[in-house]
C-alpha cells in the first residue's frame, strides 16, 4: 500500500506542475494585467506609470522567462508575492485556508451523511410517499443555484426569524474565547455549510438510492436473504456497502466542484476563505495571488481523491493497490 | 517679497454641521461596510475607493476641503501665497506626532512628495507644475511652482497627497515595506487589527493633536462581498453604516425608510462623480460629430436617472458636474428627442454600422444603465452590440481604443484644471490608459482654452475660458454625458457628524460621534 501511495504522491506531483503550466498561460490570455488594473483605480496614470508597474511586477519580461521564474519557486514552495496586496501569496493563503476547510468539510460532511441517509430511506421505502418526498427534496435542492438557496435561507433565517447570523465568520468586536467562541464560529457556519452541503446532498441522495436499488436486484442479495438474515443486516452490510462504491467515487470528483460552490457560498454569507481570494484575486489579474490559490486548490483536489481511492479499499476489501 | 496671507482659519472642522446644538458624546465602536475589502492599507501605494476610505482615517494630508471646497487646516495650519501666485508657503501644525509617537515633520512632507511622484498617479500629474520643493525649517514648506496654477490649493487632500512617514519608508523596498498592510500615519484614528476576508478595526489615537477628538473609540469597516448581503447586514443591525456606493441602487429606497435610519448625499462635492459614455471619435460612424449629437438625443437621461438610479443623482449638461468650480449650464441642450436623433442620423449617412457598447462591470444598476442605452440607441435604429466583459477586460479594451461606446465615472476633484481638461485636451491621448482622453478628441482651441485656464488669473478670467470651453464641448460631443452621480450614505440617526467636508467618508470620521 505504501508504494502505490508513493507512486500517487508522484504523479500527482507530475499533474500538478502540468496544472501549474497551464495555468500560468491560460490566466494571461485573459485581457487586462495587474498594473492596466491598478493604474485604472489610481484615477489616473500614463503610460510611463503603467510601464514602471509592469517592470516592478516582473511582467516586462519575456513569458517562457517569467514561467521560468515561477515554476522555480513553486518547486521550493515558494508561491511569490502579491503585489497587488503587497504580501506573500503563501502568507495571504494560510490566513484563509482554514476558513475555507472547515466550510467544505462540513459541508461535505454534511451531504454525504445526508444524502446517503435519505438515499438508503428512498430506495428502502421505494415507490412509497417517503421515497417521492425524499426525491423531491433532493430535486429541489439539486435544480437551485447555490446563491438563490444562500439569498433564501438569509431572508428566512437571518430577517424573518432572526436565528442566524447573515454573514461572517464569526461576531466581529465581541472578542469571544473558548466555548462561547465555537458556538459563535458554528452559528456562523450553518446557514454557509448546509448551502453548499444540500446542493451535494441531492446527488448522493440520489445516486445511493439508484445504486440501492439495483444492489437489491443481484443475486448475492437472494442468497443473503435465503441464509435467513435479518432484512437490516442485508441493507446495511450487503446492500449499502455495494451500493456506496459509486457514491465515493462520485465523492471524489466532487471534491472540486465543492471549493467551486464555495467561491459562491463564500460570496454570499461573507466567509473569509480562499474561495472569495480567489475570485478577487481574478477580477484584479492578481497573477501570483491567482496561481498560488489554484496550486493550493490542485493540491487538496488530487489529495482528497487519493483518500477517495483508499477508502474504496476500505468499503470493497476485493479491490487491490496495484501500482 | 510682499505676501498676500490667505490665513488658514483654524475652524473646529464639525463647526459646519448642524448636530452642532447637540455636545458630542466620546465613546462607542462605529460598524461600517467596506466594499470591496482592499487590496492593502498603503494609501500612498494603492489608491482604489476602499482604501482610502479605511486609510482616510490613519492617514492625513495638508489640507481638508469643505462642501464648499475650500481649503481647511489639517497637518497644515495656515497658508500664504506670494503676489506672482508661483509660491505657496505651508505652515505645519507643531505637535503632531505619527502613531508610533515620532514627530511629524517638513522633512517628511518633502519625503512624502518624493515618494509620490513614483507611486501615486494622480499626485505625479499634480505635482508636475512644481519646479521645487524646500523646508526652511521644520514646520514650513515652500512649493515653488513653474508658472500660476489656479487649482494648486486643491491637490492637498489624503487621497490625493497622504503623508508618509518618512523614517519607516526611508531606504527600504516600499512594495515590501511590511508597514504597508499595518500603516502608520498621524490620523485620529490608528491600525490595530485585519482579518482578512472579515474585517478591518481601527482604534481611537489617544495623542491625537486636536483635543477631545476622536469621540469614537473604534471602528469595524466589516468586508461583506455580495450586494445583497450588505443590504441584510443593515436591515439586521449588524453594521451602522453604509458609505455611498456599497449597495444596490434599487435598495437604496428600501433601507432608506428603515427605523432610526437616515441618509444623506453629502460628502461627495469634492469628487463629483460623473457618469459619461467614451465615444470613440477616430474610427466608423462615430467620427461623425452629427451622429454623436444623434446618441445624445437618443438616450433618455431622465428615465436613466429616475428607474436605473432610484431618482438619485442630476442629468448631466456637459463635461463639467454643476458641483464644481466655473460650471456653467448655458451650452447647447440635448433633451430626449428620438426624431432628432434618426434625422441627424440620416443626415450623417448612418447605414446600420455595427456599434459596440461596453458597459461598465460594476454590478446590477450599471448593467442596467447599458440594457437601457442599447434600447434607446436600438430605437432610433443604431445597431449596437454589447460586449460583456469583467473590469479588468474593459479597461483593457478601452485602454488599446479597442470599442466604440464605453461606459465610465469619473471624479471631477472639484477644479476643471484637474479633473476635466485631461479628458478632452489632445496632449493626453495615449494608448494603454483608461482615463483622460479616451476617446482621441483633437481640438486646438479646446487645447489652447484648458492650457490658459489652468495658469490665468485672477478667478474671473479663469471663469470666462473655462464657459467657453464648455460651450464648445457640448456642441461637439466628444464624449456623451450622462448623469452626476449621487451616492447615498445610509446610516442609523444615532450617528452623528459622519459626513463633515466635501470629501465625506473618505475622509476619516474624525467628527463622528454616537448619540447613544
Amino acid at each position: 500500500m505504501l508504494s502505490f501511495v508513493a507512486q500517487r504522491v508522484v504523479k500527482g506531483v507530475i499533474v500538478l506542475l502540468a496544472i501549474v503550466v497551464l495555468n500560468f498561460f491560460l490566466i494571461r490570455l485573459a485581457p487586462g494585467d495587474p498594473a492596466v488594473v491598478m493604474a485604472g483605480e489610481a484615477g489616473a496614470g500614463d503610460q510611463i506609470f503603467v510601464q514602471q508597474l509592469r517592470e516592478k511586477f516582473g511582467l516586462d519580461k519575456p513569458l517562457p522567462e517569467q514561467l521560468f521564474i515561477y515554476v522555480k519557486g513553486v518547486v521550493t514552495l515558494d508561491l511569490g508575492f502579491s503585489f497587488r496586496q503587497q504580501a506573500p501569496v503563501s502568507k495571504l493563503i494560510l490566513e484563509r485556508l482554514p476558513a475555507t476547510l472547515l466550510l467544505t468539510l462540513t459541508a461535505f460532511a454534511i451531504s454525504l451523511m445526508l444524502g446517503v441517509l435519505f438515499g438508503t430511506f428512498a430506495a428502502r421505502f421505494a415507490g412509497t410517499w417517503l421515497d417521492t418526498a425524499i426525491t423531491i427534496f433532493a430535486l429541489i435542492f439539486y435544480a437551485m443555484p447555490i446563491f438563490w438557496v444562500a439569498l433564501m435561507g438569509i431572508l428566512l433565517f437571518s430577517v424573518t426569524m432572526d436565528w442566524l447570523p447573515s454573514f461572517g465568520y464569526e461576531t466581529v468586536g465581541a472578542n469571544l474565547t473558548g466555548l462561547a467562541h465555537v458556538v459563535d464560529v458554528a452559528k456562523h457556519l450553518i446557514m454557509p455549510a448546509m448551502t453548499l452541503g444540500l446542493f451535494f446532498m441531492a446527488t448522493y441522495t440520489r445516486m445511493t438510492r439508484a445504486s440501492m436499488l439495483e444492489v437489491k436486484r443481484l443475486d448475492f442479495v437472494k442468497t443473503a436473504r435465503a441464509k435467513g438474515l435479518s432484512d437490516a443486516v442485508i441493507q446495511r452490510r450487503h446492500v449499502l456497502r455495494n451500493a456506496l462504491l459509486p457514491v465515493v467515487t462520485l465523492a471524489g470528483v466532487h471534491s472540486g466542484t465543492l471549493i467551486g460552490g464555495a467561491v459562491i457560498t463564500e460570496t454570499v454569507f461573507a466567509w473569509p476563505g480562499i474561495g472569495r481570494l480567489m475570485y478577487d484575486a481574478l477580477l484584479q489579474r492578481d497573477y501570483n495571488l491567482l496561481l498560488g490559490v489554484f496550486v493550493i486548490c490542485s493540491a487538496m483536489v488530487l489529495t482528497f481523491n487519493l483518500i477517495t481511492d483508499l477508502v474504496y479499499r476500505l468499503v470493497d476489501p476485493r479491490i487491490e493497490f496495484t501500482t | 517679497m510682499s505676501k498676500r496671507v490667505l490665513l488658514g482659519v483654524l475652524l473646529a472642522c464639525g463647526l459646519t454641521a448642524p448636530a452642532l446644538a447637540q455636545e458630542p458624546k466620546t465613546g462607542g465602536a462605529i460598524n461600517a461596510v467596506i466594499q470591496p475589502e482592499p487590496p492593502g492599507l498603503m494609501l500612498a501605494m494603492v489608491q482604489n475607493g476602499p482604501v482610502q476610505m479605511v486609510s482616510g482615517n490613519i492617514f492625513e494630508g495638508l489640507l481638508r476641503y469643505s462642501p464648499k471646497l475650500e481649503p481647511q487646516p489639517e497637518l497644515a495650519e495656515s497658508w500664504s501665497v506670494s503676489e506672482d501666485a508661483k509660491t505657496y508657503t505651508f505652515k505645519l501644525r507643531k505637535g503632531v506626532t505619527w502613531h508610533d509617537g515620532k514627530p511629524f515633520t517638513a522633512a517628511d512632507v518633502l519625503f512624502s512628495l518624493d515618494m509620490l511622484k513614483q507611486t501615486h498617479a494622480r499626485a505625479r500629474n499634480n505635482l508636475a507644475q512644481v519646479e521645487k520643493v524646500e523646508a526652511p525649517d521644520d514646520y514650513t514648506v515652500v512649493f515653488t511652482l513653474k508658472q500660476p496654477f489656479g487649482p494648486f490649493l486643491g491637490i492637498f487632500e489624503v487621497g490625493s497627497m497622504p503623508m508618509v512617514p518618512k523614517h519607516l519608508y526611508e531606504g527600504t523596498d516600499w512594495k515590501t515595506n511590511p508597514y504597508n498592510n499595518a500603516p502608520v500615519g498621524t490620523g485620529p484614528f490608528m491600525f490595530k487589527e485585519w482579518q482578512k476576508g472579515s474585517f478591518i478595526r481601527l482604534v481611537k489615537n489617544p495623542n491625537y493633536y486636536e483635543k477631545g477628538k476622536p469621540y469614537l473609540d473604534e471602528i469595524y469597516w466589516q468586508i461583506i462581498p455580495d450586494a445583497a448581503a450588505r443590504s441584510v447586514a443593515y436591515e439586521t443591525g449588524k453594521v451602522d453604516v453604509l458609505p455611498g456606493g456599497s449597495v444596490e441602487n434599487f435598495d437604496v429606497p428600501r433601507l432608506s425608510k428603515l427605523k432610526d435610519t437616515c441618509v444623506t448625499g453629502a460628502g461627495w462635492e469634492f469628487f463629483s462623480p460623473l457618469a459619461w459614455l467614451w465615444l470613440n471619435n477616430r474610427q466608423g460612424p462615430l467620427a461623425d460629430k452629427r451622429v454623436r449629437q444623434a446618441i445624445m438625443f437618443a438616450i433618455d437621461r431622465d428615465f436613466a436617472k429616475d428607474v436605473i438610479w432610484n431618482g438619485l443623482g442630476k442629468v448631466a449638461t456637459g463635461p463639467s458636474a454643476s458641483t464644481i468650480k466655473y460650471y456653467t449650464d448655458d451650452v447647447p441642450k440635448y433633451p430626449y428627442d428620438p426624431a432628432k436623433a434618426k434625422a441627424l442620423l440620416k443626415e450623417a449617412g448612418y447605414k446600420g454600422e455595427k456599434i459596440r457598447l461596453l458597459p461598465l462591470a460594476y454590478g446590477e444598476t450599471w448593467q442596467r444603465w447599458g440594457e437601457a442605452v442599447k434600447q434607446n440607441l436600438q430605437g432610433v435604429g443604431m445597431n449596437i452590440e454589447t460586449i460583456a466583459t469583467d473590469v479588468a477586460g474593459g479597461n483593457q479594451k478601452i485602454g488599446d481604443w479597442d470599442y466604440d461606446i464605453a461606459f465610465t465615472y469619473l471624479y471631477q476633484y472639484g477644479d476643471p484644471a484637474l479633473g476635466v481638461g485631461r479628458n478632452y485636451v489632445s496632449s493626453a491621448i495615449a494608448k494603454g490608459q483608461v482615463f483622460n482622453n479616451v476617446e482621441g478628441y483633437s481640438n486646438p482651441e479646446i487645447d489652447k482654452l484648458f492650457a490658459d485656464g489652468a495658469v490665468a488669473t485672477p478667478d474671473s478670467k479663469r471663469k470666462e475660458i473655462y464657459e467657453k470651453a464648455q460651450k464648445i464641448l457640448v456642441e461637439d460631443v466628444p464624449v456623451a454625458w450622462m448623469l452626476e452621480l449621487q451616492f447615498p450614505t445610509i446610516m442609523r440617526c444615532k450617528v452623528k457628524n459622519l459626513i463633515t467636508t466635501g470629501i465625506g467618508v473618505n475622509d476619516g470620521f474624525k467628527d463622528a460621534w454616537l448619540d447613544k
